[in-house]
């Protein structure tokens, strides 16, 4: 293992050099350009051998995906933002046909206003497009979720593919010290891809096809199944991560001092970091808070967050997000998972990072006062409480 | 000529049992150029009328290897499935599109103009019927002039489309692209004869088929062959090819026939004046001047 100074997108395009795609559908945009700029340069050196085409559009890039992984090869894309709401028709044409595609998402706001920075809006408005949805942390994560990621998708109970996000700016364009894995360790963590959902000359096959009212709802139950299927997928696959790359992860989703805690604040992505430092500084202060970090919301962790949440007095979620006209979409799944569950605590959402806007350590100090004092049901950070009534 | 051409292509058959109308052009389009290319062909065709009446699960028509695109991804798909063949070490393939006149000049040129820049290796053939037939007739880009849609109604004010076909054949041919050609159902052996070319040259290939459609154009259904024979006679499409930066006109009618019997055939240009036929012949006119001095004839 040798350990390199990499920024998240260039961690994550060294873990999609390890994972050997066959086919690289590339188009930029900012801010995830810069890992269809080092795919390129690693197809150039030969470090990694691969189709890659240039295609003209987000929609062709996920269209040409599809594409090759119906021709049976590992296909990768990536993009952010407008491009991700572009190719929007092939994310749910990918899941439907049960192409296990990786794709990373730079997240970045959505138009209008125009914005390159990051916030969550991108993504989670695809929640229900059929993908496995993960949210990286750090620069390391990124890259191990690369890795993991094919892993989990080609799985044959799974066969869903796979939206990586990491924030646009914040991860993807922060350096931090990553651990590199061999490349023989790669390959004996994840074999090449086997599938039958592929043309196959000796037995040809009509793919991709229409199915009327008679049979349409037994391929989503099925679809929703390998989606379903993928949590089991996700703790086997971090399991053998870590015996052979030594680095842990705790499935959908990442608790930290939640046994005990009063206040949690639940959220995603790079700003966790700054949550468990305000946890660690409200306990210094006799505040018992802890943080949970969603780590997939695809499938979304319902008992995880229910168990992590059940003995708490007040829970938060922070998320960059907003579905207009209600509230964060990632407060209204955390809600569910707490209904289901019976447990009838006090929740607030809290709205931040729209457009790459700092959430700041007092920002979140807030927002845990929130908690122990009360407030508005959702709360627009920097703005304050809106009637959600 | 006619019989050795068909001599030469596949007895089985690759597209069989969908529920195509009666005399339908596009079907018959699909039909024979996969009896040119065979079992290793591995078709693409988006949304539309042959993927409507061929992909119904359990009802699924090809017998070969064959996927449905977005509508808009024919050739991004077909790109897709070239590379990840190639990818996976298959060689003896053709991965070949048969998109419609919607799919192709309107919501798919973006797509297969990337595929022609790139010059991936596949067959793009537009089997052109006019209109958007599979939603029930309703303009396209390839709707011609003076044609009654669903959307161009002919009314007292307007008579139908007001605008005249894009012409995909030089658009594909302005990108350089290695082979490009435009035929009809009614001459099927050349048809035949493009599609086998193409399949032999490395790069792209474009062939734009046009392929009537009974129920959108308003012809009886055993009419499709004479209709699209009539449609070249009368010089209102040509048969011609592009290749190594020459465009050559392969088939020159003696003397054209009658432009008005072609058009009142067909309820879709029932309603037409003379003022409008004249406007058409016009039309046609100027584009022979420019076949004649711009394309070669052998």
């Amino acid at each position: 293992m040798s350990k390199k100074f990499l920024s998240g997108n260039e961690a994550f395009a060294e873990g999609i050099r390890l994972a050997r795609p066959e086919v690289i559908s590339a188009y930029p945009i900012t801010p995830q350009t810069i890992v269809v700029e080092r795919l390129s340069e690693m197809v150039e050196d030969g470090s990694l051998t691969a189709e890659y085409v240039h295609v003209e559009s987000e929609h062709s890039a996920l269209s040409c995906a599809i594409g090759a992984s119906a021709a049976g090869a590992r296909a990768f894309t990536a993009t952010s933002s407008q491009g991700l709401l572009y190719m929007a028709e092939c994310l749910y044409y990918a899941a439907g046909g049960r192409f296990p595609i990786v794709m990373m998402n730079a997240d970045r706001s959505t138009a209008l206003p125009w914005n390159i920075y990051g916030d969550q809006r991108d993504s989670l408005s695809q929640l229900d497009s059929g993908w496995i949805q993960a949210y990286a942390e750090n620069a390391q994560e990124a890259l191990d979720l690369a890795l993991m990621s094919y892993k989990i998708a080609e799985n044959k109970a799974v066969s869903t593919p796979y939206m990586a996000n990491l924030d646009g700016f914040i991860l993807t364009h922060t350096y931090e010290t990553v651990d590199i894995p061999e490349r023989e360790q790669a390959d004996r963590f994840l074999p090449p891809y086997e599938t039958d959902n592929r043309i196959d000359f000796d037995n040809p096959k009509n793919m991709a096809f229409s199915a009327g009212p008679d049979t349409n709802y037994i391929f989503k139950f099925k679809e929703h199944q390998g989606v379903l299927a993928a949590r089991q997928v996700i703790r086997d696959t971090e399991k053998e991560f870590a015996e052979i790359f030594g680095r842990k992860y705790s499935g959908l989703i990442d608790t930290y001092l939640t046994d005990d805690a009063d206040y949690i604040l639940v959220t995603l992505g790079s700003i966790a970091g700054l949550c468990r430092e305000t946890a660690d500084k409200l306990r210094e202060n006799g505040v018992k808070a802890g943080v949970v970090r969603i780590r997939y919301m695809r499938p979304f962790p319902n008992e995880e967050i229910a168990e992590a949440l059940k003995n708490a007095r007040a829970y938060g979620v922070l998320e960059k997000d907003i579905s207009f006209g209600n509230e964060g979409a990632v407060f209204t799944n955390v809600n569910s998972a707490l209904k289901k569950a019976g447990i009838n605590i006090s929740g607030y959402n809290f709205i931040g990072g729209l457009g790459g806007r700092n959430i700041s350590a007092g920002d979140i100090q807030d927002i845990f006062s929130g908690l122990i004092n009360g407030t508005d049901s959702v709360n627009f950070i920097g703005i304050g409480g809106v009637n959600n009534g | 000529m006619a019989n050795k051409v068909a001599d030469s292509i596949s007895r089985e058959e690759f597209f069989y049992g969908h529920k195509a109308c009666a005399g339908c052009g596009g079907s018959l389009a699909v039909r024979a150029a996969l009896k040119v290319l065979g079992k290793n062909a591995v078709s693409v065709l988006p949304a539309g009328c042959m993927s409507a009446v061929g992909f119904n699960f359990p009802q699924l028509c090809f017998s070969n290897n064959s996927i449905i695109s977005t509508f808009a991804g024919t050739a991004s798909m077909l790109t897709g499935v070239e590379a990840g063949l190639r990818a996976k070490g298959y060689k003896d393939f053709t991965a070949v599109g048969f998109a419609g006149d919607g799919g192709t000049a309107d919501i798919g040129i973006q797509a297969l103009s990337g595929a022609i820049d790139r010059n991936d290796n596949i067959i793009y053939i537009c089997y052109d019927n006019e209109a958007y037939m599979n939603t029930g007739i309703q303009k396209s880009g390839l709707t011609p002039f003076g044609a009654k849609t669903t959307t161009t109604p002919a009314g007292q004010n307007i008579h139908g489309n007001i605008r005249p076909k894009k012409n995909m054949f030089e658009i594909a041919a302005a990108h350089d692209i290695p082979y490009a050609a435009t035929a009809s159902v009614g001459y099927l052996p050349d048809f035949i004869e493009k599609v086998r070319k193409a399949s032999q040259i490395q790069g792209t290939k474009y062939i734009h088929v046009i392929a009537p459609c009974p129920t959108g154009w308003g012809i009886p259904v055993d009419e499709t062959i004479n209709i699209a024979k009539e449609v070249v006679d009368s010089g209102l499409w040509y048969l011609a090819e592009y290749e190594n930066g020459q465009f050559t006109l392969n088939h020159k009618p003696k003397s054209f026939t009658s432009v008005e019997d072609y058009l009142k055939k067909q309820g879709r240009f029932k309603h037409l004046t003379d003022e409008d036929i004249k406007i058409i012949t016009d039309s046609r006119d100027k584009k022979w001047d420019h076949i004649e001095k711009n394309f070669i004839y052998r």
